[in-house]
């Protein structure tokens, strides 16, 4: 093994960090997305603030040393509270010459990059496209470039398994993985635990990835790689019980909070798709709390289910990205104008069409709010961190079964997969969704509507005496006796779009994050919430008369926002699509807007977002 | 004649209620064409609902789009008139919520076949405890007379002026293909033969596929004339019955025996040397779905058309295999509760 280029006198010395931002890259195959788990969860449980950003190619396993093929796993870690992934990173591991090419440009010049130099053969240069190696041309002149021959090493430390020799190379990460947690000072024993949990059933594998681990992280003090070591303390939190959670898992744990604070049963059908396929497979796991979850042969069949266990009084749930919502757009509207309870997940990702099935966008707000035939309007929330579809799954739970509607909540592939801390909150402290359903035949009509909110009355079959139809056929207000009546159904038209409206009184006004005035609203909705909120505390923090408002109320608006985008001098719309929001801002309150658009596939950057908010203000006082 | 019975109706109510056809009857006044088979068909379906014992606020009669799908409206139970071709998806998400429910889906051949042939045929395979009731009158009514994917080729309709190039297919063999464990086909105008299908299907536990022949007298007149004509009706039907040989004609002089490769023959039974023995005996009951799926290839000129029960196969149902489930998974122990789910995983403390 070649010695290390950096200094051998100097004991190793320890640096504390406010925060630090790591990235594993590899092949597909190299189990990247799981050593950055690991390392996400052991930071947790030490106390970090975290935030994760898993990027993965569409195909499970893209020819392998191919650029296609780079899956790359981004977290933070910090001692403060973080809203993102970070910008870049400080610490680069490639585990082949394809993931340095991906990710080399994502890193600053001086920061560190950790190669795997097993992976720079002719055959891995030459699929990378590399016409040199850039371990030897100079490429990486400027960076703190650390060469460890992971493959080599790990065959070295297991040279006792009885492992086959490809078996043995497969425990690489691992090493990886424990040279990294020697560099930030980590414990091993989460890790430990959970090898041993994970490969319980084979006894050479644990012990192999266990050895594989620990090899790294004594080599990693012992070789003196590195001249310093870093801790990143713990970061001050509320006081409570925490856990990790990425956004799918929080959205199925709102539904299933939600069932239980309604005391109506849920309903689930749904048809595969990335990025949204988790949440399926976790409420599938609830099925001994009396879940009822379907795999349905398509996406329209799966809305249509749900649909029809709403009638049947249960909570009909969906969930979907955007080709599939497309999908479910006639049988969304059945619901509209049935009005019966629906909750359409949408986990949004690059399109149109196919697009990019793994990357994030918010490209289907203008599909969920109209991408119907008809007039039908629906409400809409958005959830915009991870742990925040806990609420916005609960949120539609409250909407949909209050006013008799369907609603669909807006998450993305960036929160779907991303993980961060959430303070598990306490069951009593959660409202109640009061549900009531309609047993009096007394006075009965389907489509007699509560004076507050135009619900009509929610009725279980099997309730004796109140037989009655519905269906996608224009119907009379009140009695829902189909009708072709012109006025009829002006008036019919205008009460589903009323009612949608109300929705706007029970939903809280919006805070502005900064002052209710200045010269900058930052403005938006979903994902974005991390990059938008910190680069508005950096901005700030700058002196400057900039505040920040995140819609989880797309349809209807929290009441006050009108009122408070016309406080500020400029509004800066920032979303990762060309405009949707804005479009739906600028033709509601006939406002000028400034716009900011990403559509790459991949969040907004805290520092691209703070160099738009300075340029903006600087040409105001210019 | 008796269609026999080899089931139980699903248990959906204690009170036992005497209904007749008119506490089926809804307010609403029926718009179909004057003369249409389905006045026969709806007909039929309230005497039946009103022997089967189930309290009407248990029933719930789903449909899509066509003039099948006007049904529910006529019905005074709960009804759901859905989407073009969504009926069971619809209904499958009632049923496996609801399994007290007796769920009925109503629909045609371009609804059941045409745009929502991906679910009927996964309601069935899932053998879900619907009653599919399907009117195939070889033509699209509602969009005005346009050819269906049961039109003969060479039909001429409006879309299809110089006829259609469209191979037809046949509602009972996709059923059987499907995996459907009741099968069975009636015609709109016969009403007593059509209550005691009807009641079969009511019966069975399981996805129920119904195939009624109705004519459309507007665009597709005459479709089953052959059948439907009381004078010419008995040479063309071949009445099914549960292990009995296959005889038909006016003087039940013929009858189906298998030939070679499996094909079936029309024979003479007043001919020297064919006796009844020698022709193929009806059983409903058998697994291997072969004897059923070539009842439903059987079609005229060739063959009579066969009506009555093809198939009728116990198997346990969808919604029940789901709820087993759950039980199943809850096992002896208290599964976790909400508190308990929310602080499942790597959690820590921070105090």
């Amino acid at each position: 093994m070649e010695a290390p280029q950096v200094s051998q006198t100097e004991a190793v010395g320890t640096e504390r960090k406010q925060a630090a931002v790591i990235r594993f890259a590899g092949d597909s195959g190299d189990g990247m997305q799981l050593t950055g788990n690991q390392f996400t969860t052991t930071s947790a449980l030490l106390g970090n603030d975290i935030a994760t950003l898993p990027d993965f190619p569409a195909e499970i396993r893209a020819p392998a040393g191919t650029v296609p093929g780079v899956s790359g796993f981004q977290v933070q870690f910090s001692s403060q509270e973080i809203f993102t992934p970070g910008d870049e990173p400080d610490v680069l591991v490639a585990m082949n010459a394809a993931a340095l090419k991906v990710n080399l440009p994502t890193l600053r010049k001086g920061r560190t990059v950790i190669v795997n130099t097993d992976g720079f053969d002719a055959s891995n240069l030459a699929k990378a496209g590399y016409q040199n190696n850039p371990l030897e041309d100079g490429t990486l002149d400027g960076y703190r470039s650390i060469p460890v021959a992971l493959t080599t090493n790990t065959l070295k430390a297991l040279r006792d398994s009885p492992l086959q020799n490809r078996g043995k190379q497969r425990c690489k990460n691992f090493y990886a993985l424990g040279i990294m947690y020697w560099l930030y000072s980590r414990p091993l024993d989460a890790t430990e635990k959970w090898i041993s949990k994970q490969f319980a059933k084979s006894p050479d594998i644990v012990d192999a990835n266990l050895t594989a681990m620990r090899a790294g992280f004594s080599y990693a003090e012992v070789s003196e790689l590195f001249q310093i070591q870093y801790e990143v303390p713990a970061a001050p939190q509320e006081h409570g019980l925490y856990r990790s959670i990425t956004g799918n898992k929080a959205l199925a744990l709102g539904l299933y909070t939600a069932s239980v604070k309604s005391g109506v049963p849920l309903f689930v059908a749904s048809y595969p798709i990335t990025p949204a396929s988790d949440i399926l497979a976790e409420l599938a796991r609830m099925k001994p709390q009396g879940v009822i979850t379907m795999q349905a042969e398509d996406e329209i069949a799966a809305v249509c289910a749900a649909i029809g266990s709403a009638f049947g009084g249960s909570l009909g749930i969906t969930m979907t990205s955007g080709p599939g919502l497309a999908l479910k757009a006639e049988a969304i509207g059945l619901a509209v104008t049935t009005e019966l309870p629906l909750v359409v997940i949408n986990v949004q990702r690059g399109g149109p069409s196919t697009g990019l099935p793994t990357k994030t966008e918010q490209s289907d707000l203008l599909q969920a709010l109209f991408g119907r035939n008809g007039e039908s309007p629906i409400a809409v929330v958005a959830a915009s961190s991870a742990s925040g579809c806990f609420d916005a799954a609960f949120e539609a739970v409250r909407i949909a079964t209050q006013y008799m509607t369907p609603v669909v909540v807006l998450s993305d592939g960036y929160l779907a997969n991303g993980a961060e801390p959430w303070k598990v909150p306490d069951v009593n402290s959660i409202p109640t969704i009061p549900v009531k359903f309609r047993t009096d035949p007394e006075g009965f009509q389907p489509f007699l509507r509560n004076e507050e909110t135009l619900a009509r009355p929610w009725v279980r079959p099997g309730t004796p005496e109140l037989e009655h139809r519905i269906g996608g056929l224009e119907h009379t207000d009140i009695s829902g006796d189909v009708s072709y009546d012109p006025d009829n159904h002006q008036h019919m038209t205008m009460q589903r779009a009323e009612k949608i409206a109300r929705i706007a009184k029970s939903i809280p006004l919006i805070e502005p994050f900064g002052d209710d005035k200045g010269d900058l609203l930052v403005v938006g909705w979903g994902g974005t919430y991390g990059a938008l909120h910190e680069a508005t505390v950096q901005a700030q923090s700058k002196k400057l008369k900039v505040s920040h408002i995140h819609l989880h109320h797309i349809n209807p608006f929290a009441a006050n926002l009108g009122k408070l985008l016309r406080r500020f001098k400029n509004v800066l719309v920032a979303e990762l699509n060309l405009g949707q929001l804005d479009m739906l801002i600028r033709s509601r309150f006939a406002i000028e807007t400034i716009k900011l658009n990403k559509i790459q596939g991949q969040p907004f950057t805290v520092s691209e977002v703070l160099a738009t908010i300075e340029d903006t203000i600087q040409e105001i006082h210019q | 004649m008796s269609l026999g019975s080899n089931g139980n109706l699903p248990n959906t109510g204690e009170k036992a209620t005497t209904y007749t056809k008119k506490d089926f009857v809804s307010s609403q006044t029926v718009r179909w064409c004057p003369g249409c088979g389905d006045y026969a068909i709806l007909d039929a379906v309230q005497k039946s609902f009103a022997t089967l014992g189930i309290p009407r606020e248990k029933i719930v009669v789903v449909s899509g789009i066509g003039c099948s799908s006007r049904f529910p409206y006529y019905m005074d139970t709960y009804g759901f008139h859905t989407i073009h071709g969504r009926a069971p998806a619809f209904a499958t998400g009632l049923k496996v919520s609801r399994p007290d429910l007796s769920v009925w889906v109503i629909t045609g051949d371009g609804d059941g076949l045409s745009i929502g042939g991906n679910h009927l045929m996964h309601a069935m395979r899932r053998n879900l405890d619907i009653k599919i009731l399907l009117f195939n009158n070889r033509i699209y009514g509602l969009t005005k007379g346009q050819y269906s994917p049961t039109s003969e080729i060479g039909k001429k309709t409006k879309t299809s002026p110089l006829g259609s190039v469209d191979r037809p297919l046949y509602p009972t063999s996709i059923a059987l293909a499907a995996e459907a464990t009741f099968v069975a086909r009636s015609v709109d105008v016969y009403g007593a033969h059509l209550r005691d299908v009807i009641h079969r299907a009511a019966q069975h536990r399981g996805s129920s596929f119904v195939e009624i022949l109705q004519n459309c007298n507007i665009f597709n007149d005459g479709a089953w004339a052959d059948l439907a004509d009381r004078k010419t009706r008995d040479n063309h039907k071949l009445d099914l019955e549960h292990r009995k040989p296959m005889i038909f004609g006016e003087n039940r002089t013929k009858g189906i025996k298998l030939g070679e490769g499996l094909q079936p023959t029309v024979v003479d039974l007043a001919s020297n040397g064919v006796s009844e023995d020698d022709l193929i005996l009806h059983d409903e009951n058998t697994s291997n779905p072969a004897l059923a799926y070539m009842l439903s290839r059987m079609s005229p000129p060739d063959f009579p058309t066969p009506l009555g029960v093809f198939r009728a196969i116990e198997e346990e149902t969808y919604e029940a295999a789901v709820h087993r489930q759950i039980e199943d998974a809850r096992g002896n122990s208290t599964p976790a509760d909400l508190e308990a789910l929310l602080k499942s995983g790597d959690i820590w403390e921070v105090s």
